[in-house]
């Protein structure tokens, strides 16, 4: 039976894409494959996998409880008990990273719920109705582009006030554009193409031919730019961290702990570089993944 | 120049008036979203009901908020940022004053961007596939994921404390601080003027580090940007002639393909430009450099909505502007588009 269903798969691709498309089973077996033979998505994807573990059996990796503090122990250099050294209040660094990467996580995740929809709908929206639909909504998102993200979402937390909810919020306020006028560009490119309007024709309603035949479309390139888009929302996060304005201390935020070690750094350099390495490992990992995926589900680039 | 290019400015600057009007729309409601009271920055938490009343009417906050929004906008348009709690003086002199440093630094990593990027974007496209183009891959990768701030306090680690290369925070040592007669606002520019070697020497010790690692991220945009542009015109059948006609691969590569970039790589170097901006808030703030960036930072920590919001319109400015510069350069510099 899946036998069959994989080669009906092959043998009559459904979607312009299907044979692209992760669909079931083997077909998503055979793309991951493919995406683990370059060396660069593969260890992508190692490190991603590395970090869900990490933030999944955090009680059983770390080696000491994340917030408990041993006055005994301030600023101790990497050693055999601390393996990256412990802070200021002789908390054990390697154990608060291995807990960060569940913050770091829960801002990924729910920054890209967030974006992923309302990108999607506006983009596809505006781009399937064209007109002053589209006009109106272009304008809004040239303006959100207008700012660099970093500075409209400083400007947003400046006005929320601190904290990583907020952090969260201001991060996806800023990160919908680029999404959105992906959406729209892939939409404009199946708007007029054969069977949309054969699904026209059948007297489909515009909202069912919205969701059932062009998002479904857009979905490759859009998931290829949200994995791209998690790396810069890391490197956003931990700089509202690194300010003061994101995730508030005793949790152990990455980018808030280069903040409160910044006061330490030239004796003990511990402070700030491990928490740095994770952010940019994290980051650079998506990256590689989002490239790999690029070169998998959209080979009309490279 | 023809009809229809007319046609196109006006449509542009219509477009460009439409975000800008956006722009202060956006800094209004992020303004009104704000939880600390204004009236109350303003009076002191001291201030009797009757002084609190004068100044809740003063600044309009009893009318409705359109007809606030009204007076914002008629405010912002003539000039008028307010006040920046933290200096005193209006927003707009402030930002005029910390401005010079930035643009220094920023000259300086753009250059640092332009330098190490173009020529890295080249060698990835004519080593397509190879080693070198994976490599390239992977250096650009690294300079986008990398966070700036981060870098920058590395860097002040390996290089300041530990190998005592590079300057400590500051755009100049303490010694030579106003030493030299100050005519444009850059340091390196002014210390040559004076004449004075020593601290221009000084200045180009502190300005060198932040600028190479704020450049960082230019140097992954440019290099990318170059390798695309170059495949695409290395794709193309005129190089085919021109290899055909025997020509060096030196002079295909840079006579033939690169040539026709040149434009194309204008106007994405004035983007970049603009990028900058954003991680010089970042940087300036590791490196206590006396910039637009630590400014806004510093009325950030402190709550002064005046002088961030100011900054942030600011900020939109600059972007709208580098934008329309890059659309004129192109304009002006591709020969397609001269009738």
């Amino acid at each position: 039976m899946k036998n069959q269903q994989t080669l009906r798969h092959a043998d009559f691709p459904l979607s312009p894409r299907a044979g692209v498309m992760p669909g079931k089973g083997a077909a998503f077996l055979k793309s991951f494959r493919k995406l683990c033979r370059n060396p660069l998505s593969a260890s992508g994807v190692v490190i991603v996998a590395v970090l869900l573990i990490l933030a999944m059996a955090a009680p059983w990796i770390a080696t000491h409880d994340p917030l408990v503090q041993d006055l005994s122990r301030v600023l101790s250099a990497p050693s055999a008990a601390h393996w990256f050294g412990t802070d200021e209040y002789g908390r054990d660094i390697f154990s608060r990273i291995v807990y960060g990467s569940r913050v770091t996580l829960y801002i990924i995740f729910l920054v890209t719920i967030i974006v992923g929809p309302i990108g999607l709908l506006i983009g596809t929206v505006s781009g399937y109705f064209g007109g002053w639909v589209d006009s109106v909504f272009m304008r809004i998102t040239d303006i959100f582009i207008s700012f660099p993200s970093l500075v409209l979402a400083l400007a947003f937390v400046a006005a929320l006030g601190p904290g990583l909810e907020h952090a969260v919020i201001a991060i996806a306020l800023t990160s919908w554009p680029p999404v959105a006028r992906l959406a729209r560009a892939e939409t404009m490119t199946f708007r007029k193409s054969d069977y949309v309007v054969a699904a026209q024709l059948q007297g489909a309603s515009a909202a069912r031919i919205l969701f059932h035949y062009i998002a479904i479309m857009c979905l490759p390139s859009l998931i290829v730019r949200l994995t791209m888009n998690m790396a810069t929302v890391i490197l956003t996060a931990a700089a509202l961290g690194f300010l003061g304005l994101g995730a508030q201390p005793p949790l152990p935020e990455w980018g808030a702990m280069i903040s409160t070690g910044r006061s330490y750094m030239l004796e003990s350099w511990w402070l700030v570089a491990f928490p740095g390495a994770a952010i940019m490992l994290v980051s650079l990992a998506f990256n590689l993944l989002g490239d790999g995926l690029r070169d998998l589900l959209d080979p009309r680039t490279e | 120049m023809t009809r229809s290019r007319y046609l196109g400015l006006l449509r542009k600057l219509g477009v460009i008036a439409i975000t800008l009007f956006g722009l202060l729309t956006m800094t209004f409601i992020i303004g009104r979203l704000m939880p600390i009271d204004p009236v109350l920055a303003v009076v002191g938490p001291d201030a009797d009901s009757s002084t609190y009343e004068q100044v809740f009417r003063e600044m309009g906050l009893d009318r409705p908020v359109w007809v606030q929004y009204q007076y914002y906008l008629q405010a912002m348009l003539s000039g008028d940022f307010g006040r920046a709690i933290l200096t005193g003086s209006p927003v707009v002199d402030d930002i005029l004053r910390v401005l010079p440093a930035t643009i220094e630094l920023a000259t300086v990593a753009i250059l640092v961007g332009v330098g190490l990027g173009i020529p890295l974007g080249v060698y990835a496209a004519t080593h397509r596939g190879r080693l070198g183009d994976h490599l390239t891959r992977l250096i650009t990768l690294f300079g986008y994921s990398t966070p700036v701030f981060w870098v920058g306090m590395v860097g002040l680690i390996v290089f300041y404390a530990w190998l005592n290369w590079a300057g400590a925070a500051g755009r100049i040592g303490f010694a030579y601080d106003g030493m030299f007669e100050s005519y444009t606002g850059f340091y390196l520019i002014d210390t040559l003027l004076s004449g004075n070697l020593e601290a221009f020497f000084s200045a180009l010790r502190h300005i060198a580090l932040p600028a190479l690692i704020l450049g960082l991220n230019s140097v992954s945009f440019l290099g990318r940007m170059t390798r695309s542009f170059m495949l695409e015109q290395l794709s193309q059948e005129y190089i085919k002639t021109a290899r055909v006609k025997g020509l060096s691969e030196r002079s295909v590569i840079w006579k033939h393909a690169f040539k026709n970039i040149r434009v194309q790589l204008l106007t994405i170097v004035a983007l970049a430009y603009g990028g900058l901006l954003e991680g010089a808030v970042l940087i300036e703030t590791v490196f206590a450099w006396p910039g637009f960036g630590q400014y806004l930072t510093d009325s950030l920590l402190m709550g002064d909505m005046n002088a961030v919001m100011a900054s942030v319109l600011f900020i939109g400015l600059v972007f709208v502007f580098l934008n329309l510069l890059s659309d004129v350069l192109y304009t002006l510099f591709d020969p397609r588009t001269r009738s």
